[in-house]
C-alpha cells in the first residue's frame, strides 16, 4: 500500500509538470509569459492565444494522458490474463481489430459529436472484441496458449485486419474518411469537449473493471488450477479483465488512433521497479501510461517543428527494440 | 459424528480427445471411502489410477458426473468457490516456472477465499500469513522470490500458503516428490506436527508407499479408478494385493523401528 501511495504521488508529479510544460511548446510561435496571461487570465493574451492554449494544446494534452493510460492498463490486463508478458493491444492485434471497427464508423458517416463519438468507441470495441477473440481462438486451437503462439495470433489477426482497412479506404471516396491516413499512424489531434468526455468516461469504464480483477489476476499466475483451488473463477476473471483491457483499448484506438507499444513498454518498466502486483501495477500504469505517451507526443510536436511527426512513429521505434528485449529475456516471464 | 470428506458412489470421466469413444471410460469409477477428522489419510496407486482427479473433485476443480462429495456435513456441489478454498486447501506439487511473486504474496492470495471481494489485504491477512510462514519455519525468506528457493523451502511456502487459508482439510500432491531424505523427514515432521497440535485433516496423495505407511492412519489404494482397499496400512499394504496392482514383483516386511508396514521392490534379474 504504501508503495503504491508513493509510486502513484511520484508519477503524479512527474505527470503534472510535463503537462504543464507541455502547455509552452508547440507549432504556434506563441511566447511563454502570453501562455501564462492565458492560464492566469490577467496581462495581454490575443485571442488567438488562448485558443492555441486552451483549445488545442490543452485538449491534445489530455488526450495523451487517456489515451497513454487506457493503452498501458490495457497492456496490464492482457499480460495478466493471457499469463504473457508479450500481450499487448497493438501485438495481439486487438488495436488492428478496433481500428478497423472505426474506420467502418467513418464510412458510415460518424464523427466527433457526443453520439457519434459514443459511436465509433462502440464500433472499435466490437472491432477489438472480434479481434481478441480470433486470437484467442486461433492460439487455443493451437495447442493452448504459449507465449509465442500467441504473438503469432496476434500477429496474423492484425496483418487480416490492417488488410481489411485499406479494402475499406480503397473502395471508400477518399474525402470522406478525411485525415483518416494520418490517424491508423497513431496521432493525437485536439479532441472537442464532447469527444473527450466520452473518452475520459469509457477510459473509467474499462480502469474500473481491469483494477477490480487485478487481485484475483494476480492468483491466476498460479495458473488455471492453482487458482480455482484457491477460489478464483478463473473463466469470469478473464472475461472481465479481457472486456476491460478491450474497452480500453477501443476508447484509445476511436479518439487516438492505434498507438502500439505503451502497453509493452510502461507496464514492464513499471515491473522492474514496483514489482509483478497487478493492484499497483494497474493504477500506476494508468499514470505512467499517461506520462509516457505525453512526452512521446511532446518530442512528435518539436522534433520536426514546423512540421509534425505521428506519436505512433515514436512508440514504434521505442517499443520495437524493447520487444526483441523482452523476447530475448527469460527473467521477464510470467509462466512457462 | 459427521465425517470431514464422504466421497459418495463418485463417478467422472475425461472427455476424450476428439469425441471418439474413450480409451478409459471413468477416471473414478463409483467411489466411496470417507476421511475423519483429525485423521491423516493416504491416496495411492499406479500411474493413471485416479489420484490426481480425486484431488481435482475434492478442490472442486473437477465435478462429479454421478455422486457427490460432503465436506463436513455440506454437498461440496452447494458452496461457492470461494467456500470450498475456506474448508479445503491443497498444496500442489509446485509452483509454475518464473512465477514472479515473492514468499510473503504467495502466501497472503491464501488469504483471499476469506475476502474475495476485497482488493487489498488487511493486518489481520498480514498476521495470518506470518503466523503460517513461522508454522512452517520460512518466516525468514518472506521477502525472497519464489524461483530463488529450494525446492525444500518452496515446499514450506507453499503448505504455509494452505495453512494461511485456514481449512479444516489439508490435501497434499506428492509432498515429498522433488525432496531429498533429509526435507522428506522434515516434512513428514512438519505434517505430522500441524496434525497433531491443531487436529487438522489431512490427505496426502503420494508414490512414496513408504512414506505412506509410515505416516498415515488409513490408505485408500487405487487402480484405474476403483478402491482396491481402504484400511490401515497393515491391512492395504500385502504383497498379493500390491503385486496384483502395480504388475511387479514386491516384499512387504515390516519397519524395525515403528512395527509399519514396508515395501520394497524386487527388481529383475
Amino acid at each position: 500500500m504504501t508503495r503504491l501511495l508513493a509510486a502513484l504521488a511520484a508519477l503524479a508529479l512527474a505527470t503534472a509538470a510535463l503537462a504543464v510544460g507541455a502547455l509552452f511548446v508547440g507549432s504556434a510561435p506563441l511566447s511563454g509569459r502570453a501562455v501564462v496571461a492565458v492560464l492566469t487570465g490577467r496581462g495581454t493574451a490575443t485571442p488567438v492565444d488562448e485558443v492555441v492554449v486552451l483549445s488545442l494544446r490543452l485538449p491534445r494534452i489530455a488526450a495523451a494522458l487517456l489515451a497513454g493510460g487506457a493503452l498501458a492498463v490495457a497492456g496490464v490486463g492482457f499480460q495478466g490474463l493471457t499469463r504473457n508478458p508479450l500481450a499487448e493491444p497493438s501485438v495481439l492485434g486487438v488495436s488492428s481489430g478496433a481500428a478497423f471497427g472505426v474506420v467502418l464508423a467513418q464510412v458510415f458517416g460518424l464523427r466527433a459529436g457526443p453520439l457519434e463519438a459514443l459511436g465509433l468507441t462502440a464500433f472499435a470495441f466490437a472491432g477489438a472484441f472480434v479481434a481478441g477473440s480470433a486470437v484467442y481462438l486461433i492460439a487455443a486451437g493451437a495447442g493452448g496458449l504459449p507465449v509465442h503462439t500467441l504473438v503469432l495470433a496476434g500477429v496474423i489477426v492484425g496483418i487480416f485486419f490492417s488488410s481489411a482497412i485499406t479494402v475499406l479506404i480503397s473502395i471508400v471516396d477518399f474525402d470522406r474518411l478525411g485525415g483518416v491516413v494520418h490517424w491508423l499512424l497513431g496521432n493525437l489531434a485536439p479532441l472537442p469537449p464532447p469527444a473527450l468526455g466520452v473518452f475520459g468516461l469509457v477510459t473509467a469504464l474499462g480502469f474500473w473493471l481491469v483494477l477490480g480483477q487485478s487481485r484475483r489476476l494476480n492468483l491466476l499466475a498460479l495458473g488455471d488450477e492453482g487458482a480455482l483451488q484457491l477460489g478464483v473463477d478463473a473463466e469470469r476473471v478473464k472475461r472481465r479483465a479481457f472486456a476491460g483491457a478491450a474497452l480500453l483499448t477501443a476508447a484509445a484506438v476511436a479518439f487516438a488512433g492505434p498507438i502500439g507499444f505503451v502497453g509493452l513498454i510502461v507496464p514492464h518498466a513499471l515491473r522492474m521497479t514496483l514489482g509483478p502486483d497487478n493492484r499497483t501495477l494497474v493504477p500506476s500504469a494508468f499514470l505512467g501510461g499517461g506520462l509516457f505517451l505525453l512526452a512521446a507526443d511532446t518530442l512528435a510536436r518539436t522534433l520536426i517543428v514546423p512540421a509534425e511527426l505521428p506519436v505512433g512513429v515514436i512508440t514504434a521505434f521505442c517499443g520495437a527494440p524493447f520487444f526483441v528485449y523482452l523476447l530475448r529475456s527469460r527473467s521477464a516471464r510470467i509462466a512457462p | 459424528m459427521t465425517p470431514l470428506v464422504e466421497v459418495r458412489e463418485v463417478e467422472f470421466a475425461y472427455p476424450s480427445a476428439g469425441g471418439t469413444v474413450a480409451r478409459r471410460p471413468f477416471a473414478i469409477g463409483a467411489l466411496s471411502v470417507t476421511v475423519e477428522d483429525g485423521e491423516i489419510f493416504g491416496v495411492i496407486g499406479p500411474n493413471a489410477s485416479g489420484k490426481t482427479t480425486l484431488i481435482r473433485l475434492l478442490s472442486r476443480v473437477l465435478v462429479p458426473a454421478r455422486g457427490e462429495i460432503l465436506i463436513a456435513g455440506r454437498p461440496l456441489g452447494t458452496l461457492a468457490r470461494a467456500a470450498v478454498a475456506r474448508d479445503i486447501a491443497v498444496v500442489p506439487q509446485d509452483v509454475p516456472r518464473g512465477f514472479p511473486y515473492t514468499v510473503e504474496e504467495l502466501v497472503l492470495m491464501g488469504r483471499y477465499p476469506h475476502s474475495p471481494r476485497r482488493l487489498f489485504d488487511s493486518d489481520d491477512d498480514r498476521e495470518h500469513a506470518r503466523e503460517a510462514l513461522g508454522a512452517t519455519g520460512v518466516l525468514d525468506l518472506r521477502t525472497e522470490r519464489l524461483d530463488r528457493l529450494s525446492g525444500g523451502e518452496r515446499q514450506r511456502v507453499m503448505l504455509a500458503r494452505a495453512l494461511a487459508q485456514r481449512p479444516r482439510l489439508l490435501v497434499l500432491d506428492e509432498p515429498t516428490a522433488h525432496l531429498d531424505l533429509r526435507h522428506q523427514v522434515e516434512c513428514v515432521g512438519l505434517l505430522r506436527r500441524l496434525n497433531r497440535e491443531s487436529g487438522l485433516g489431512i490427505v496426502l496423495v503420494s508414490h512414496d508407499l513408504n512414506m505412506a505407511a509410515e505416516i498415515c492412519d488409513r490408505l485408500l489404494l487405487l487402480d484405474r479408478g476403483a478402491a482396491v482397499g481402504v484400511g490401515t496400512p497393515k491391512v492395504v499394504l500385502t504383497e498379493a494385493t500390491l503385486e496384483a496392482v502395480y504388475g511387479c514383483r514386491i516384499a512387504v516386511g515390516t519397519h524395525s523401528a515403528t512395527g509399519r508396514p514396508t515395501v520394497q521392490l524386487i527388481w529383475p534379474p
